[in-house]
């Protein structure tokens, strides 16, 4: 089950609305994919990032991987916590493991990302 | 042959065993289409090791390898002690693979986490690689590393730099938007306002060489404090047995230092296998290429040693990785660490010391030779330059005879230096050997 | 073990350097001066000699071990050959030696034997060129890449992308991507080699260059190489051959007769010379006629006298990829070998480096899955999968091999099959060895039917047990 309440891409990213910008993280399946995570390479503060750039790398033991951007917008936020301990992204990959807030000129753009739903079934589809 | 165990009636045995009666090895081939067979393979019948050997040792008498040598140019003749040998002789260090498995690897792992070590008290840096190929390659890699860390694309690279270095340089960026600037060297060192005047908030880093391809010393503290007021990098490629007085790449500052690990305990050989080495502040660590070792421990907590980092490089990463480098030199790079281990702090100083003072003493007999001219514009380590009076080449050729490797001539690399020459003097060159070429100096000049 | 630093003792030294035999002291000014001492560790000579051989002893090796490292080409090192590269008018002479005035001459022996090497290796390869610079494989293939971008360059094509197939070695797109081409990946079919409908699909204008491994890391020989080749120049690309597996094809086929422009040869695995434990190799680059003028300089050439003589002409050049010639002590031995072996020896060599291997495959597809079975030539790809399904990894029965004394293969690689196995076994094995090793794995598969669970436990005759990746990552422990 993936919370209700978020939005999704087929890259495995999630997004959450909160005081009108976009809060962004990385889904179970994609932390249980990657396996233990040793590091998040996080992205510049104040950045202006394009909608499918790569915002962040995260990197296991075996491998790394890409987290795009899911929205076009200005990061306003990094998880600072990530550098320290970047295992909180496999323990609580939907809330202490969010890795960035981004404001972006319209809000209303999640609307064209993946429901919840949406995404699951894509997550079977692709099993 | 005798590297191949199998005898015929083998070879028939297991043909038969897997199914080919006929005992015909070419239907192992039968996947090869038979258009695409060699069209040549026109080779010398084989001969046995003793022959092999006495043709070999023919060719290498036609080298003259009895000189007694003041070429350095980045690349020296220091004494390599036995032990060294005897180790790496060692065929479970030499004929072992990369350690990816790590428990079939500790010796290996330690080792290159030993040399790890070694690199960074050398250095002064927090944080050394594996090794690189050579000097060269090194310096391309820092070059790139740069470009990653700051996202800019603008190199300054320093005219004291190895000739040869930076034409390596230039080969490998040709195909990618690099600017690089080069700056002239001023009274042997390096020329801060030329760099100065070139520096801005495009530039990924400055590259400079302690001492230079002069032999100078310099104190590059300065110019990193301006560098990183300008977001630049500052990349220093160092002689290792120089640090031994020198001040060390990591108490200027620099960000990345790189060189060639030949002088410690590694044969000339013609030109390799060498060392590249390189050693970066920690916060660089993920840019780096080239592998690396980490300590971790087992279940019981047994202290060990594994490849760590590996997602910089390119059996993971593929074209995102840091570098393409997969071989590197570890068996050189074990050389290395055997040296810096029997050498240790008091000999690395005391060869180090042994070096400039033998310089110093050949500076002092060959400025008494007639027309002979000894640039102490900078101090220097155990290289240096003098003007002669006539054609260096000529020189060269004529101390040849007397079994004397003069210097190299400079002019083969900066044109307007046709009338110099570089001299090393190692801690091998004694008094007398000195005395010598000063003495057939002054007889090829004026006799 | 503890470490070399942690046996320091004050005022102890392992090597003695001569008294000062010169009167003056040379005394620097203390800006330039090194504050803290380079802390090296102070040890004797025979603690030095006890702790490196201790080390050592916690190695596996060729000497010791079988060592069926697919890719690697793991063969016997033969000691003649390392005794000749310790000759010491080889290993004393200066690389700025040819340099000097009428230098060639101080290193005639040394430029023979380059340009004899080089010789030898068109002929194994049917190329019409060799340069010995690169010093290892990916340092070969960088040298390869930029030698066709030259090429291009020098047509006035602007062609921007390297085609590599998905069972490459890592290193091809690393090297393509370095030298500044965006690498695009081709899957491969069902038999195991590249996809030909969706190579020709991807194939364009823009394509500089193909980078192949022939045989694959599959140890499979493609079949359609000539069309391949064919179609490639006929767009205006250029072949690169990934000579890694050379090993399998010595006098039965030659890339310059497939139609490759740019091959690479890895002297540390099909000429025997020894891996020290991840280097020193070679990575000699061969091309045909076209691509000569790009070659690195120095070139080594033969004289009309007999002579040889080095040529720095840059016109068309890459330039400079090395300091000098390349690793000239690998070369040596190299060249000994191929001496040695003779035409007749290299043919040996691979009939038997295929023979070992296919016995191998033939008697573990009982107890394994090999999903590409078909053809294999030097090297072959087992599957765990059906292990994995009871909980036994390829790293476990990686793991299980080690304390059998024998290296495991090349594990979860190539990535287009699952739980992979990678073998090579060489010509250098005999058929006990292999018989032994069958064995070995049969009781493993054994094992992992019945008692799975053990193998979490394994290796357990090793210094330490499994290590823990993770913690050396996050902690980051890498000089002390």
């Amino acid at each position: 089950m993936v919370p209700q309440e978020l939005k999704y891409t087929k890259e495995h990213e999630w997004v959450r609305v909160e005081n009108g910008e976009a809060v962004i993280g990385i889904t179970d399946h994609a932390q249980s994919e990657l396996g233990d995570i040793t590091f998040v390479e996080l992205p510049q503060k104040d950045t202006e990032i394009k909608k499918t750039e790569a915002l962040s790398t995260i990197e296991s033991v075996k491998a790394a991987s890409e987290v795009y951007a899911p929205l076009s917008g200005k990061i306003t936020e990094v998880n600072e916590m990530l550098n320290e301990k970047p295992e909180i992204i496999n323990e609580s990959p939907y809330t202490k493991g969010w890795i960035c807030r981004i404001h972006t000129a319209d809000i209303s753009e999640v609307n064209t990302l993946l429901s919840a739903t949406d995404y699951e079934i894509y997550l079977k589809e692709n099993e | 042959m005798n590297y191949i165990p199998q005898s015929d009636a083998d070879r028939k045995e297991m043909l038969k065993a897997i199914g080919i009666s006929s005992g015909d090895i070419n239907e192992l081939f039968k996947g090869i289409p038979e258009s695409l067979k060699a069209s040549s393979f026109d080779l010398p019948a084989g001969k046995s090791e003793f022959e092999v050997e006495k043709y070999i040792k023919q060719l290498a008498k036609k080298n003259a390898s009895e000189l007694i040598t003041f070429v350095g140019g980045g690349f020296y003749d220091h004494y390599i002690p036995a032990a060294i040998d005897s180790i790496v002789s060692r065929s479970e260090f030499y004929t072992a693979y990369t350690p990816y498995q790590p428990e079939a690897s500790q010796g290996t792992l330690q080792a290159i986490y030993e040399y790890q070590s070694a690199i960074c008290r050398l250095t002064g840096m927090e944080a050394s690689n594996a090794s690189l190929y050579d000097g060269g390659t090194a310096l391309y890699e820092a070059a790139m590393m740069a470009i990653r860390v700051t996202g800019r694309n603008k190199i300054i690279m320093d005219g004291g730099v190895n000739p040869i270095y930076r034409k390596m340089l230039y080969s490998y960026t040709t195909n990618l938007s690099i600017e690089f600037i080069e700056t002239p060297v001023t009274h042997g060192q390096s020329n801060r306002g030329e760099i100065e005047k070139y520096l801005d908030d495009k530039t990924a880093a400055v590259i400079l060489q302690n001492p230079n391809f002069f032999g100078a010393i310099d104190d590059h503290t300065d110019i990193v404090d301006v560098c990183h007021k300008f977001g630049a990098l500052v990349v220093e490629s160092v002689y290792p047995i120089s640090l031994g007085v020198l001040k060390s790449p990591g108490e200027m500052g620099i960000d990345i230092a790189t060189g060639e690990g030949q002088s410690l305990g590694i044969p000339l050989s013609f030109g390799g296998p060498y060392l590249g080495f390189m050693a970066v502040k920690k916060k660089f660590v993920r840019k780096m290429p080239g592998r690396i070792v980490g300590i971790t421990h087992d279940d019981e907590l047994r202290r060990g040693f594994v490849l760590t980092l590996q997602t910089r490089e390119q059996h993971i990463r593929r074209e995102k990785a840091t570098s393409n480098i997969c071989s590197n030199e570890a068996l050189c790079a074990l050389r290395a660490l055997i040296y810096m281990c029997l050498i240790g702090k008091d000999g690395l100083k005391k060869v180090a010391q042994l070096c400039m003072d033998k310089c110093e003493y050949a500076k002092q007999k060959l400025e008494t030779i007639k027309g002979v001219e000894v640039k102490r514009s900078s101090p220097t380590f155990n290289e240096f330059i003098i003007r002669l009076p006539k054609n260096p080449n000529e020189i060269i050729g004529k101390l040849i005879e007397k079994k004397i490797a003069a210097g190299f001539p400079l002019g083969r690399y900066y044109k307007e230096m046709d009338c110099y020459m570089l001299v090393a003097v190692t801690e091998k060159r004694t008094k007398q050997e000195i005395a010598l070429f000063a003495e057939a100096l002054e007889d090829a000049l004026w006799n | 073990m503890e470490l070399i630093f942690e046996k320091s003792r004050p005022g102890r030294i392992g090597v003695v350097f001569p008294e000062k035999d010169v009167p003056v002291t040379c005394v620097l000014e203390t800006k330039y001066k090194r504050n803290a001492t380079a802390e090296l560790p102070s040890v004797s000579e025979p603690e030095v000699v006890r702790h490196f051989t201790k080390l050592s002893k916690m190695n596996f090796g060729v000497d010791s071990n079988f060592y069926p490292l697919g890719s690697c080409t793991m063969k016997y090192n033969p000691k003649f050959t390392e005794k000749i590269a310790q000759i010491e008018d080889f290993t004393a002479l200066h690389p700025l030696s040819p340099q000097l005035v009428r230098g060639s001459m101080l290193t005639q022996g040394a430029l023979e034997i380059i340009s004899n090497l080089e010789g030898a290796l068109c002929e194994i390869t049917g190329m019409d060129a060799f340069t010995t610079q690169p010093m290892a494989g990916a340092h070969g293939e960088l040298a390869g890449v930029m030698l066709i971008a030259a090429y291009h360059k020098q047509k006035g094509n602007n062609k921007k992308c390297i085609l590599i197939p998905d069972s490459g070695h890592g290193t091809n797109p690393a090297s393509a991507a370095i030298a500044g081409y965006i690498v695009k990946s081709i899957p491969s079919d069902a038999k195991g080699v590249m996809d030909l409908n969706k190579f020709k699909h991807a194939l364009n204008d823009d394509v500089a260059g193909v980078m192949l491994t022939c045989p694959n890391t599959l140890g499979i020989f493609n079949p359609h190489i000539k069309e391949i080749t064919d179609l490639t120049h006929s767009s205006g690309g250029l072949m690169y051959y990934d000579g890694a597996n050379l090993n399998a094809i010595l006098g039965k086929v030659r890339p310059g007769d497939l139609g490759f422009d740019v091959v690479h040869i890895n002297l540390h695995k099909t000429f025997a010379t020894p891996h020290g434990g991840g280097g020193p190799g070679a990575g000699p680059v061969g091309v045909k006629k076209e691509l000569i003028p790009f070659l690195p300089v120095p070139r080594v050439i033969k004289r009309n006298d007999g002579t040889f003589a080095l040529d720095f002409e840059e016109e068309l050049s890459i330039g400079y990829i090395s300091p000098f010639y390349g690793n000239f002590g690998v070369m040596l031995k190299a060249y000994a070998y191929i001496l040695v072996l003779g035409k007749q020896g290299l043919i040996d060599v691979s009939e038997n480096a295929v023979l070992n291997a296919n016995y191998l495959k033939y008697y573990l597809s009982k107890y394994y899955d090999v999903p590409y079975g078909e053809n294999c030539l030097h090297e072959f790809v087992l599957s765990g999968e059906k292990q994995a399904k009871k909980g036994v990894h390829a790293i476990d029965i990686a793991k299980a091999l080690i304390d059998k004394g024998i290296h495991p293969p090349t594990v979860y690689f190539p990535l287009i099959v699952k739980e992979a196995m990678m073998i090579e076994p060489t010509e250098t094995e005999s058929k006990e060895t292999l018989d032994e090793f069958i064995s070995v794995m049969a009781e493993i598969s054994r094992l992992a039917e019945e008692t799975p669970e053990i193998f979490k436990t394994f290796p357990k005759t090793t210094p330490v047990g499994r290590l823990d990746e993770v913690k050396a990552a996050r902690d980051m422990n890498i000089s002390g």
